[in-house]
This record gives C-alpha cells, structure tokens and sequence, in this order.
C-alpha cells in the first residue's frame, strides 16, 4: 500500500539580501492513513515551512524544490494553483496554532465552518448547515446551533481551537496537518483538544502531521518522530525509539533539557545545549549541529553528511557510530 | 519576607453601551507568604488571577482591598523607588519588555541612573559586571534587542531586575516564550543566582514541570483564588484539591506509550464576571456534590497544607 503523503527530497529556499536562505534541506517523510508524524524542533528550524510547502502555500520569495511530493498518488508538484485549491481544505486540512489569528473576525462562525463545503462539495446550505452543527458537537461544543451565529471573539481560546478542528473536518479529509494546534491553549485544555484530535483521527482514519516543539505532545501522540535541526531532519524513528534510544547529540540534548516531574531531581542542573542555531546562508558544508555539539571532530567539518539508515524507518545525520551515541546517552544520564 | 493578606482586586467591566458596568473580580481574597530564599511558584490556567497577582505586588495596578506587607511594612507606605529597589520583575516575553531603540548597556544601566545610584563612572564597572554573571558576552552591551536571540534578551532582561541587587524577583511565566534547550539555560541561571544573591523568588508558570523542578512551595490558583498551597513535594505526591490533581494529571510529561491523560474537567472555564455560586470549582469538578453547589468552602489548613475544597483528598 503506498503512503498517503510521500515527501523526498524537499528543499525550501529563501532568497535574502544577505544570500539564499536554505531553509529546509532534504526533508523526506512519508504519512499513512490513520497514523501520526511529529516534526519536532525549536523554532526556526523549518518544520512549519516543511508544511507550508506540502500545501504550496510558502510566502512569495520561497521557493520549492523536491524529488517526490506526492498526495494519494497525485504529484503535488505538477499540481496548478486551481488543483491545489481544490484540494486544500478539502482533502487536506490544516490546523494553524494560532485560532484568534487564523478565524476571521469579520464573520460568524457558521459562515467560516460552511465555506469548505460550499466551494468544494457544492451541496445546499442547510446541508452545509447541518454538516457544521454535526462538527461542532463532535468536537465538544454545547448549543452547536447557536454558536454558529457567534464571532470568534466572543468564543474563548480552547473553543476556538475546537472550531479550527471542526472546519479542518468539514469535508471529511484524509489528511490533517496541524502546526502547533494547542500551544496556545492552558494545559488543561491542551490535553482534550490533543485527545479529540486522536479520537477523531482514529474514527476517521486520517493521516496526521503534527508540528510541535514540546516533546511531551510528541511522546503521547506520535507513532513516528522526525527530529528536525536547522533546515534538516537529523534523527527519525518510532516514537518510543527516539525518545527511550536517541542517537543524535542534538536530540539527546533536547531529552535533557527538559524537567520531567518524578525523574529530574527539583533544583538540580537541567541539560543545556550551548550556543545558538546557525543561519542556514551560503555555502554549508559539515555537520550544522557541529558548533552545539560535546562530541566534536575535525571530520565534522570537512564531511557531508548523509542521514544515515540504520534499520527499517530509523535513521540519523551523524558520523558517530551507533554504538558511540548510546554509550554518550549513558554518560549523559550519570 | 512577603506577607500578602485577604488581597483583592475589583475590575469594573462595561458591559456595553448603556448597560453600566459591574465588578470582576481578578484577584478574591488571596493570603499568600513568602518565606526569604523560598522560591513560591503560583500556577492555575490562563485568567485566573496569577498575573494580577504579580502586577499588585510590583504596584503597578493599586489593590482594591486587602494588605501586602514586605518584612513586616505595609506596601503601600513604601515609595516607588523604595520598592523597586527591593523588588524587579522578570516578564514572560522579552520581545516585548526590552525597549527596541535602546542598546542593551542602557537598558541594563536604566535602573542604576533612575535610582541614581553612585557616580555615572561607576555605572559602567556594574553593567559589565551584571553581564558577566548572567552570561551576557561584554561586546553586547551595544547592541540592540532585535539583534540578540530569545535566550540573550531574557538575560538581559535578568540583568536589568538584579542590577540593583533586589531581594525578591517575581518572575512571571519566565521561560513560556523560549525553545527548550534555551529554557534550561535561563532556569539554571535564575537557580544559581537565587544561590549566589540569596534570592526570592516568586515563580508564576502554567508549566508544571517547570514549577516542580524550582519551586519549594506551590499555589494552586482558580478564579481569583487559591485553591491549594503546600511544600512542593507533598503537592505533587499528594495533591488534595480536585483541581490540583485535573492539572497534575494534565501535564505531557515526554514518556511515549502512556497515551494522553483523561482530566474529567469539563471545558468551561467559568466566566469571571458571573463566578459560579458555591464552590467556584463545582461546574468542572468530578466530584461535586449538593453542599458544593450552595455553600463556597472553608479554607482549610493543617500542619502547612492548605485546602480550600468541600471534599479534600488525602
């Protein structure tokens, strides 16, 4: 069975006065029906342009290269502007992380749910209507009917998230994109807005790829994990693969920052990665996590690196064999 | 060090044209200390008051009732300048507490020439100084906010609350803006500072683990009031509040397999203007019982717990 999103070889550039921004550099992923990728990273390291340009949606001066760019066997390259319209919302959907930015203020919430509907499907609106009602009671929304004449402002921030989710499900797609869809929101309401989006993937069979930086989203609801550093993807693997075996310094490191209740002891010294994340210009050459990383060579610099397979969907970008990264991790934890 | 009794703070809301306005109620009845080298953390969801909180401490909204006393001195009989000697904040977004036009060395030296501390010759030595503890290289000092990344400009905003040497730093939400990896950075710092100044804090986040990892004891904040207070082990062993535990069990700690957590709360934050009768935590709580719906419960405290709960778990 093929995947139903297939990247290869993506690359995104950004032409800036100060040169040619490489963005995102040889991503590859693939997502099927019904299961979950994470691209995880800290902020700039292209993940929410990896899904702007799946959805040909990058800002005027990026442009877009890949191998294969691949969407339930349509070749999303070749797609004209008005393929890709018609897909958008439609058969793929995406959920942004900001839902007071990205609901317009201007109209009801009904007449933003109808929309996809109504340009895609052409069906009636009462039909559209209905549609709508149905969504918002799915996603946990109380008095469905009455809201649909409210304005996002008079919603609060996790019910609005709500009708983000239920205006991405409007036309039944087969893929969800969702770039950070609880960041926004309290902790509280983060956790049942993560568990419907699950319960309704589940339901619905849908492929979803979620981009996030918080490795405690990425833990509870991926099923493959893409580690992403300035532009690249340096580790990929099963989720609990990345999170109990990392092999790449960088994604180590991550692990390390953070203070997890009952493991880090309170007040001790958490793991930090020194330095800042290199701007991505010109010509680069060597490892780009190299001026973060403890276990430094010389063959760091002069070498490019490939990501490297080790089995079946698990690989990392680094010259470190296998065995040496574990031992690292060990001498980490001590 | 800090003692903050029955403090309340009154926000009157239009409610539109015509309609007049009425009370809301930020900040209801909130009785904290906070003991000198104890880093108290403050925690509850978005809008329930922990922000009030901080900006009536550092005055910057005047309490509508209540007293706020700091080594035993009423607040209010202290001047400005004489309370921001002792007491600097920390702000969540460093993009936005920095001032744009101002190089870094003088936004850190603002507070020395405000206070007019020593010669301006001397103000030079201590930004240099300050830099060098919080991790700032000196080539810094002339540049400008936009050219540093999140991590360099909440050192610097660090820099500019301890240039005078205050006792207590409120730190609201702290690191909520920043990557992980550079998080950690500014948590080890405000915990070695806390050592080498003999510092206070008061830590206000709406991230659990970071609140575990720093502070000795923990405020449980929900609408305007505090729910829960103990020493921070006893409140993640054994939270006794309802709530506490709905956030406890909330929090997405990085363990794969686990799935995602069931917190039985409903998702209505009430409205704040129109606070539930009772207990204001009744709506969203599983365990809500008739007494709960009538009667706002006692506050509770035994051997240095504090509860404020009809029905309190051990």
């Amino acid at each position: 069975m093929t995947a139903l999103l297939e990247v290869e070889g993506l690359h995104v550039d950004i032409a800036l006065a100060a040169g040619l921004l490489k963005a995102v550099r040889d991503v590859s992923f693939s997502v099927d029906r019904g299961r979950t990728l994470a691209l995880v990273g800290e902020s700039g390291c292209g993940k929410s342009l990896t899904a702007l340009a799946v959805m040909d949606l990058l800002p005027p001066r990026a442009q877009r290269r890949a191998e294969t760019l691949r969407f339930e066997g349509l070749d999303l390259r070749k797609a004209r502007t008005r393929r890709m319209a018609d897909l958008r919302g439609n058969k793929i959907a995406m959920i942004f992380q900001e839902p007071m930015t990205s609901l317009n203020p201007c109209y009801t919430i009904g007449n933003q749910l109808e929309e996809a509907l109504l340009r895609h499907r052409n069906v009636p609106r009462k039909e559209a209507r209905d549609r709508a009602v149905f969504l918002l009671e799915k996603v946990g929304i109380t008095a469905a009917a009455s809201r649909l004449r409210q304005y996002p402002h008079q919603l609060s921030g996790g019910l609005r998230q709500r009708v983000m989710i239920a205006m991405g499900l409007m036309c039944g797609p087969a893929m969800i994109i969702a770039d950070e869809p609880t960041t926004a929101l309290d902790v509280t309401i983060q956790a049942q807005i993560l568990s419907l989006l699950a319960s309704l993937q589940k339901e619905f069979q849908m492929g979803l790829l979620l981009i996030t930086h918080d490795l405690g989203i990425v833990a509870r609801v991926a099923d493959r994990v893409n580690v992403m550093y300035c532009g690249q993807v340096v580790e990929s693997g099963e989720v609990a693969q990345i999170f109990d075996n990392p092999l790449h310094p960088y994604t180590q490191g991550l692990l390390g920052c953070i203070p997890v209740p009952g493991k880090t002891r309170p007040g001790e010294y958490l793991g930090s990665i020194p330095g800042v994340v290199p701007t991505p210009i010109g010509d680069l050459k060597g490892c780009a996590f190299r001026n973060r990383c403890a276990f430094l060579s010389s063959a760091c610099e002069a070498e490019d690196l490939a990501l490297r397979q080790i089995s079946a969907g698990r690989a990392y970008r680094c010259l470190l064999s296998p065995e040496t990264c574990a031992q690292n991790l060990r001498g980490r934890a001590k | 060090m800090l003692r903050i009794r029955e403090l309340t703070k009154t926000y009157m809301v239009s409610m539109g044209l015509l309609k007049g306005r009425r009370p809301l109620r930020a900040v209801n009845g909130v009785s904290l200390s906070v003991e000198k080298g104890q880093v108290l953390g403050l925690v509850g969801e978005s809008g329930c008051g922990k922000s009030t909180i901080a900006k009536l401490i550092l005055r910057l909204e005047e309490m509508t009732g209540g007293s706020i006393l700091l080594d035993g001195k009423d607040l209010s009989a202290l001047t400005r300048t004489e309370l921001a000697r002792r007491i600097q904040p920390v702000f969540q977004d460093p993009y936005a507490s920095l001032n744009p036009r101002k190089s870094v060395g003088s936004i850190i030296s603002l507070p020395l020439r405000v206070h007019k501390v020593g010669k301006a010759a001397s103000w030079k030595k201590k930004v240099d100084e300050i830099m060098e503890i919080v991790g700032l290289v000196p080539r810094l000092k002339h540049s400008f906010p936009n050219q540093l990344s999140g991590g360099q400009r909440q050192r610097v905003a660090v820099a500019r609350a301890l240039i005078m040497r205050p006792e207590m730093v409120i730190c609201d939400e702290p690191t909520s803006a920043l990557d992980v990896s550079v998080q950690s950075q500014i948590l080890n710092l405000l915990m070695d500072l806390r050592r080498d100044f003999g510092l206070t804090y008061l830590l206000i986040s709406h991230n659990l683990a970071v609140v575990e990892h720093m502070a000795s004891r923990v405020a449980v904040m929900y609408l305007g009031r505090i729910v829960e207070a103990a020493e921070t082990r006893t409140i993640f062993e054994r939270p006794r509040h309802p709530y506490t535990r709905a956030l406890l069990a909330s929090v997405l700690t990085p363990e794969p397999g686990r799935g995602l957590p069931e917190t039985h709360l409903g998702i209505v934050y009430p409205n704040p203007i129109d606070p539930p009768p009772g207990c204001t935590f009744h709506p969203r709580c599983p365990e809500a019982t008739e007494v709960c719906r009538r009667i706002p419960p006692e506050p509770l405290l035994e051997n240095g717990r504090f509860v404020e709960c009809h029905h309190p778990g051990d």
